[in-house]
């Protein structure tokens, strides 16, 4: 045994160091690939310390007064984050009511309702709305559904449900309940808090009912057919079964599409009116964080640019804890599949 | 008897009810599908002209676009350039060497995240590392450029890459794999070239998809390529781009702009939509020659 094994040696001699630059070129070529995903990290880090940098005057300056702070004026160089943040947290909002039941049922109907020959080609037209770069939203906003709201939508809202109707005589509802103030408003154009939020949820439907569609197709289908079985209509295994089972993904998706209409610029800007105030009405013009780096940055200086900067800090962290939220909501039923 | 009828009955309205309310839904979704590709049709059409293509933004009301054309090609072909070989590499080792590994699912958890973080705040970021110490090395001379836009974009484009490698790669039999490397193929070359042979039209189709999202992108290129209203095909210079200059003569009162604008927009959709559905071409015909 000893002595074969001794005689073999020598016949592999000559490979090693093949073998070993081989395995030089592996180690190199995995340090390699190891630095490009880094890349990955280092940008999100990069985002985050960039504006939390840029932002440091701004912080300083403000202390947290800036979170609370609903002045925004450059005249005096006095600013505080409170109006963008409000309407960031408004358009979103809206934009989430209206888009989360929309995309519920686009995906129920795909997945349960329509006849099979047609869920493709229906399917692939919602997520071709995912396609559309956001400056065509913007300018469709701008030109075609911000007229179109001024002139059909918003005389309806304001003199039904607003405080500040035209005839001068606010409804019941109007006047006893918060929805007057929501809906109040002396401002003649389309833009405002509301349309943002319209567009943003289209915006984000496809997001959100694509997400729905695919965990709705992960529900074993010996659990619905048992609830077909036992006499249970469509509605009833979509709401009983079919929602329970993938309830945290669907949370996950609602929540990735709100990460994404956090941070949404163009189409925002173009129809949120970009008014640095704050008011409790829908339908006034409004900012959003987003918009409003867009719209100063370029020619911002000294302690507004920094404040711009903590802006996006504090968007950057936002996002950043809302799409994590989804990630790890998204990874719970992957993880029960596998089991 | 009665109240089974009755119960049954409510159950059914009920069904009946939510279906139609999920179709409709369906149906509000392609409305607004349609309302926005419409407008954008018959806005752009109408508006698209020979200058659109000869001449510049300098011109304002009687100029084209063709430098912001020529800008955005630059641009996102900076940007592609950038994150095509990081992105496939970070792919590749996601895929092949941290699959499983702590700092693998880390980084494919954080790419997801970055996929979908605020663009704005990425071309803050590049602001801050490129556009910020090239002004301070040259002095001023140097501040916005091209090549600052596509390292903005770039960032963008990346995790898009970095998902479909690393999707595509893990498609990939591991019999293949195996059989490599019983032949004694060093790992390197079984990744370069074998591997990433396998699943290059995947590749292909994420690298088409990455284009598609950055050729729309306008916010990170606001303060990063900034804009140009002349022609340049120098990197570093200020460049303008298609989305960008649509932003801008959107803003503007004339309506004549408006009009350019809208030619802009329409030239950017066809192109968006064109991408996709050649990304989708190329992974379905590499779907056919496999069966």
């Amino acid at each position: 045994m000893q002595a074969e094994q001794s005689a073999v040696a020598p016949v592999i001699a000559p490979p090693t160091e093949r073998a070993l630059r081989d395995a030089r070129n592996d180690r190199l070529f995995g340090w390699l690939l190891k630095a490009c995903a880094l890349i990955v990290l280092a940008s999100l880090l990069g985002a985050a310390g960039a504006t939390l940098w840029g932002g440091r005057h701004a912080f300083g300056t403000f202390g947290w007064h800036f979170l609370g702070d609903a002045t925004w004026d450059p005249g005096n160089d006095h600013y505080g984050a409170l109006v963008p943040v409000y309407g960031t947290i408004a358009t979103s909002f809206i934009a989430l009511l209206i888009a989360v039941p929309v995309s519920f049922g686009i995906a129920l109907y795909l997945s349960e309702v329509a006849p099979p020959w047609l869920r493709t080609p229906v399917g692939s037209a919602i997520e071709l709305l995912a396609g559309i770069p956001s400056i065509i939203y913007g300018m469709w906003g701008l030109f075609i559904f911000a007229p179109f709201f001024s002139d059909h939508i918003k005389p309806f809202l304001a003199n039904y449900l607003g405080n500040k109707p035209e005839s001068g005589h606010p409804t019941w509802i109007a006047e006893h309940t918060f929805v007057g103030k929501l809906f109040g408003s002396d401002y003649p154009f389309g833009a405002s808090v509301l349309t943002a939020g319209i567009v943003l949820a289209i915006m984000i439907i496809p997001f959100i009912s694509s997400v729905m569609r695919e965990v709705f197709q992960t529900v074993p289908t010996r659990l619905k057919e048992s609830a077909y079985a036992l006499g249970s209509s469509t509605w009833e295994v979509s709401w009983d079964i079919v929602l329970p089972y993938t309830r945290s993904a669907v949370i996950g998706g609602i929540f990735l599409g709100l990460g994404r209409a956090l941070g949404e610029t163009m189409a925002v800007t173009f129809v949120l009116g970009n008014a640095m105030q704050l008011s409790a009405s829908l339908l006034d013009p409004g900012a959003s964080i987003a918009s409003t780096i867009a719209n100063q940055f370029s020619e911002a200086a000294g302690l507004q640019k920094s404040s711009l900067m903590a802006l996006a800090f504090l968007l950057f962290v936002v996002t950043f804890i809302v799409l994590l939220i989804a990630r790890l909501m998204l990874r719970r039923l992957a993880l029960k599949e596998g089991r | 008897m009665a109240t089974n009828e009755s119960l049954y009955l409510r159950r059914r309205i009920k069904n009946i009810l939510a279906l139609t309310l999920s179709m409709v839904a369906t149906l509000i979704g392609l409305f607004f599908l349609a309302w926005i590709l419409w407008e954008t049709l018959r806005q752009g059409i109408s508006a698209i002209d020979f200058k659109l293509f000869t001449k510049i933004t300098a011109y304002g009301e009687d100029g084209g676009l063709a430098n912001a054309m020529i800008g955005s090609l630059i641009i996102d072909f900076i940007g592609i350039a950038i994150a095509t070989p990081i992105g496939v590499l970070a792919g590749a080792w996601l895929a092949e060497y941290a699959n499983r590994t702590k700092l693998g699912e880390s980084i494919r958890f954080l790419n997801d995240i970055l996929l979908s973080a605020p663009s704005i705040v990425l071309g803050l970021f590049v602001y801050t590392i490129v556009v910020l110490p090239t002004t301070a090395l040259t002095g001023g001379s140097t501040t916005f450029s091209g090549f600052a836009g596509g390292v903005a974009l770039a960032l963008i484009a990346l995790p898009v890459i970095v998902r479909t490698t690393d999707e595509m790669l893990r498609l990939v039999p591991s019999t293949l794999r195996e059989a490599a490397l019983s032949l004694g193929v060093p790992q390197w070359k079984l990744t370069m070239n074998i591997l990433m042979r396998a699943a290059r039209s995947g590749i292909i189709t994420g690298v088409l998809l990455a284009l598609a999202r950055i050729s729309g992108e306008t916010a990170p290129l606001l303060f990063t390529a900034f804009g140009n209203n002349y022609m340049t095909f120098n990197p570093m210079d200020k460049m303008s781009s298609l989305p960008q200059v649509i932003y801008q003569y959107a803003n503007d009162p004339g309506e004549a702009m408006h009009a350019i604008a809208w030619a802009g927009a329409f030239v950017v959709t066809m192109f968006v939509l064109l991408l996709s559905l050649a990304s989708r071409l190329v992974l379905s015909r590499n779907k056919v020659s496999h069966d």
